[in-house]
């Protein structure tokens, strides 16, 4: 059959086309996985060199035949990078917490309580969404230099804690437990509060703990904020810490310490995104947004 | 254009993890769809028929087997090659293109000696338009059409390549109830006018009896019985295919044959003969009662349903394997109900003998064995 | 009724309470500050109101290096960054094995801190007396001459500064568009591959249509994060932006509130409303284009 064997012909050149194809592909997306990867590649590396060994290296070298945790002793003793963790991790427990609750009383409000104005006030809620930061940032800088909260844990959380989207998320979540549970819980004398706290939040519990994580990562990098109000190291976070290690620190050449210590932050939250991989992705999808 | 499948096999092997076995989708499929005819493909959800239609168009390749256009193999052919037109459950309407840029979309694609003109694409896109009468429509996207109309743009859709065979998934499925039967019938009026071959899948019995030429019922990939709609109802090869035909569905009873002839809980009820001594399923269509004083089936009597020219009786029966037997019987017979007690009795050729075990059918010849109700 | 209402605005009353505190007071706030000429800060004093804050910013040539620093930010990256976000989104969709290790890795910048990664980069970039830095190894390979990136020409800076914006934001867009894609019902593929559809153009008349509006979204939201560029400038060129030349608006607005050159929070207002006034315009631009662009 001469039309068979054209198509014959024909199968067999898309077959290659689709073969070459998919080399491209993979090789496309490699190179973007080693442009992701590489930057931590060469901060573990380097955090591994020894002092004199990286300054001798004229032309870089991608390996290291004498690894040595001599940077990682430098990174905690000769500044206080230790503090700045123990700081960071009081700040963003602090501030999960106090936004998980304070959104989850708000959130619980909105969604299940009936109070005039209620559509209004959501209404207005959503419209804060809208306000940037940089433009509040200025007057409560002011407000907390007033109240005399520079350096202190408090002027550090307070004006962290409230999150439009996350008592959305919230809300969205509460909504859709359904109605009878509550109707239910009435009947049986159940108080409004006793039902958030034994109902609706064992129910919504994979959303919490995604706002959860998802504050604890925005809390973990956070800079702006606290480089405005702390000029006391005692109360620098990891993100002005590394700032000040990098102009003041070990002298301004030993890199390989520098690395070393980018290493000890980066790490605590690679490690809370492999385990929460999924919850993270999905949150972020939902109209997370850096910063 | 004939289609022909034989002994068509499709396997989806398992996809790494333990629990996702290796499945069997469809399993050494033969049959013919004769050219011109309009074929219903008919099976219980999950029964490999939408895996048998993506085959015939080429989406999917058969593990083992060979499929033919007439007299052509079309087994290794990509789906363009093979003049198919699809037309999906859901339509899969392009929702950001008009009417017409959906029905011009397949055309566009044409190259080569195939290459169409704009005016040569632009008639041949309003014949089709002209043929399920969406003329008026052509510039709406599909979101302003209602159900039965997007249906017939993508038939629309589907035809307009000029296409050896038609195929539809499920295409009733998306409409409501009185949609449907009107567009089952624009369906079957399009085929007749076009003389096309068309395959359709559906799970609904009445659906492709209505309108098919012919039928094919399938089960668990595998072919179970294939012919004329009327002469399946009538001669059903297994009491899958029983079950499945006909509303009311078929009435089964735990039966039993001694000596040729058919006991429904000791009680004899019709002589069947060159049927050895066994336990049997009995299937009765719910036509084959026959309302009379002496006959032998006594069923309780529930509730009589009036449909107008028929009536429906709903009653018991110890042997029944449902809650209840329901009978449709003319309404000029009168039912005398004793006591709240019915008596009928059966029609012979609307009775279906099966195995207990393999459920396959057991022929038998047969005359009433009182037949005494006229 | 009424009880009810009340135990309701007790539940609302700490969100509100900081909301009001912390985000509605401070945003009528900014804009009374940039009216108030000659605010002092120590003694919260000042000497008359008008647009005299705004005039001084506008002059101010740290502010229009910022700003024009901003925008050469902004014109590079959001482009570029949806451009390969769709790239790789799509390749990514088109593989099965393999892909979830490839979505984990893409989305590692996400979860690192701008500021530790952004020194990698500088260390990488970065040209001094004892090495020349390993960019600039890979450039010799290719013949390229040496340049620092970091302490260098402008362009060079300013080629480091988008390369790493575009690093940090590209999970987030990434992410965004592979969800987009798997949205995407497979029924419109198959009636595609039925038709005999090319690749190429499936991809441009059906899968691009289908998943405008989250181009669309990331845009938006792409062109209002670069406008508030800050701190990955910080990361590779440190606190001191105006001295290397590579200052961006939120820079200027925190160096005038604070730092060195600290101490005007009206000069502040003013350049943040300023920044506030040019993103709205730009949003607006952006959806009224896009709006008009989904209706063809």
């Amino acid at each position: 059959m001469k039309r068979n064997a054209d198509f014959e012909i024909e199968r067999r050149r898309t077959e290659n086309k689709n073969r070459v194809l998919k080399i491209v592909t993979y090789f496309g997306l490699s190179i973007w996985a080693v442009l992701v990867l590489f930057p931590f590649y060469w901060m573990v590396l380097t955090s591994f060199k020894s002092y004199g060994a990286y300054n001798a290296e004229h032309i870089p070298v991608f390996f290291t035949l004498a690894p040595t945790l001599q940077n990682y002793k430098e990174a905690f003793t000769a500044v206080p990078l230790g503090k700045y963790l123990l700081n960071t991790l009081i700040f963003s427990v602090f501030t999960t917490a106090a936004m998980v609750a304070v959104s989850t009383l708000a959130a619980y409000a909105f969604a299940r309580l009936r109070f005039r104005g209620r559509n209004l006030l959501f209404g207005i809620f959503l419209s804060m969404m809208m306000i940037p930061s940089e433009l509040v940032v200025i007057t409560n800088f002011v407000t907390i230099t007033e109240l005399d909260l520079r350096n202190s844990f408090l002027g550090l959380i307070l004006p962290s804690i409230t999150s439009v989207f996350y008592i959305y998320l919230l809300k969205e979540s509460f909504e859709q437990v359904p109605d009878e549970l509550y109707k239910a819980a009435k009947v049986d004398g159940t108080s409004d509060f006793k039902y958030l706290l034994k109902v609706m939040i064992p129910i919504c519990r994979p959303t919490i703990i995604t706002i959860m994580i998802l504050k604890l990562i925005e809390c973990w990098n956070s800079y702006i904020w606290p480089r405005l109000i702390t000029d006391d190291q005692a109360y620098f976070l990891v993100s002005n810490g590394i700032q000040e290690i990098r102009e003041n620190g070990f002298g301004r050449e030993n890199i390989p310490a520098m690395m070393a210590a980018v290493v000890v932050i980066s790490v605590p939250l690679i490690i809370l995104f492999l385990i929460f991989r999924k919850k993270i992705m999905e949150g972020v999808s939902r109209g997370g947004m850096k910063g | 254009m004939e289609v022909k499948l034989k002994n068509i096999t499709k396997r989806f092997p398992g996809r790494g993890r333990k629990e996702e076995r290796e499945t069997v989708a469809v399993k050494d499929l033969s049959f013919d769809v004769p050219d011109g005819t309009l074929v219903g493909l008919l099976g219980p959800s999950g029964c490999g028929k939408t895996t048998t239609l993506n085959l015939i168009c080429g989406l999917e390749n058969p593990t083992d087997g060979r499929i033919f256009f007439g007299e052509e193999d079309v087994t290794d052919l990509p789906p363009e090659l093979r003049g198919v037109g699809m037309v999906f459950q859901n339509y899969a309407l392009y929702p950001h293109l008009t009417v017409l840029q959906n029905i011009l979309f397949p055309l566009e694609n044409l190259k080569g000696k195939n290459r169409l003109s704009k005016k040569e694409m632009n008639d041949r896109a309003m014949e089709a338009a002209r043929l399920v009468q969406i003329e008026g429509l052509l510039e709406r996207k599909p979101k302003e059409l209602s159900g039965g109309q997007q249906q017939r743009v993508a038939i629309a859709r589907a035809l307009v390549k000029m296409p050896r065979v038609l195929l539809l998934d499920e295409p009733l499925s998306n409409l409501d109830a009185r949609l449907r039967l009107q567009t089952r019938e624009e369906i079957c009026k399009i085929q007749k006018k076009t003389g096309i071959t068309t395959l359709f899948v559906t799970h609904d019995q009445e659906e492709a009896m209505s309108i098919s030429d012919r039928i094919v019922v399938m089960r668990d990939g595998v072919l179970m019985q294939e012919g004329k709609p009327q002469q399946v109802y009538d001669d059903p090869v297994n009491l899958f295919v029983a079950k499945f035909l006909g509303t009311p569905p078929i009435n089964v009873f735990e039966a039993e044959v001694k000596d040729e002839v058919l006991y429904f809980s000791e009680q004899p009820v019709l002589e069947v003969k060159n049927v050895k001594d066994q336990p049997v399923w009995a299937g009765v269509r719910p036509e084959g009662f026959v309302p009379g004083k002496d006959g032998p089936v006594i069923c309780e009597l529930d509730r009589v349903e009036v449909l107008g020219r028929d009536i429906s009786v709903v009653c018991r029966h110890a042997a029944c394997q449902a809650e209840n037997v329901r009978a449709i019987i003319n309404s000029e017979h009168e039912l005398e109900s004793g006591l709240g007690k019915v008596s009928f009795s059966l029609k012979p050729e609307k009775v279906f003998l099966f195995g207990r075990g393999d459920e396959e059918r057991i022929p038998f010849g047969a005359s009433c064995v009182s037949d005494s109700g006229n | 009724m009424n009880q009810n209402s009340n135990r309701a605005w007790l539940y609302l009353l700490p969100s509100v309470l900081l909301l009001v505190v912390f985000l509605i007071y401070p945003l009528i706030d900014v804009f009374i500050y940039s009216a108030e000429e000659g605010y002092n800060f120590a003694s919260q004093t000042h000497s008359g109101v008008g647009t005299y804050n705004y005039s001084y910013v506008l002059h101010d040539p740290y502010f229009l290096q910022a700003l024009k620093n901003t925008f050469i930010l902004v014109i590079i990256t959001v482009p570029v960054s949806t451009g390969i976000a769709l790239l790789i989104s799509a390749m990514l969709s088109s593989i099965r094995p393999l892909r979830q290790l490839y979505q984990t890795v893409y989305f590692l910048p996400y979860v690192t801190n701008t500021l530790a990664v952004g020194l990698v980069f500088m260390v990488l970039f970065q040209k001094t007396e004892y090495t020349d830095g390993l960019v600039n190894l890979m450039l010799q390979w290719f013949g390229g001459e040496t340049v620092d990136f970091i302490d260098g020409p402008y362009w060079a800076k300013m080629f480091v500064l988008c390369f790493y914006t575009i690093w940090v934001v590209m999970p987030f867009k990434i992410l965004v568009l592979t969800s987009a894609l798997a949205s995407v019902n497979p029924d419109y593929y198959r009636a595609a591959r039925v038709d005999g559809t090319p690749k190429l153009r499936i991809f441009t008349k059906i899968t691009l249509p289908m998943i405008a509006p989250m181009i669309v979204y990331l845009v938006i939201t792409g062109f209002i994060g670069a406008f508030k560029a800050y701190s990955d400038a910080v990361a590779l060129f440190g606190t001191d932006l105006n001295a290397a030349g590579m200052n961006t608006i939120v820079g200027y607005v925190y160096d005038m509130l604070y730092g060195d050159s600290g101490g005007y929070p009206s000069y502040a207002s003013a350049a943040a409303i300023i920044l506030f006034v040019i993103v709205l315009t730009i949003t607006c631009i952006n959806l009224l284009v896009s709006k008009r662009q989904l209706e063809n």
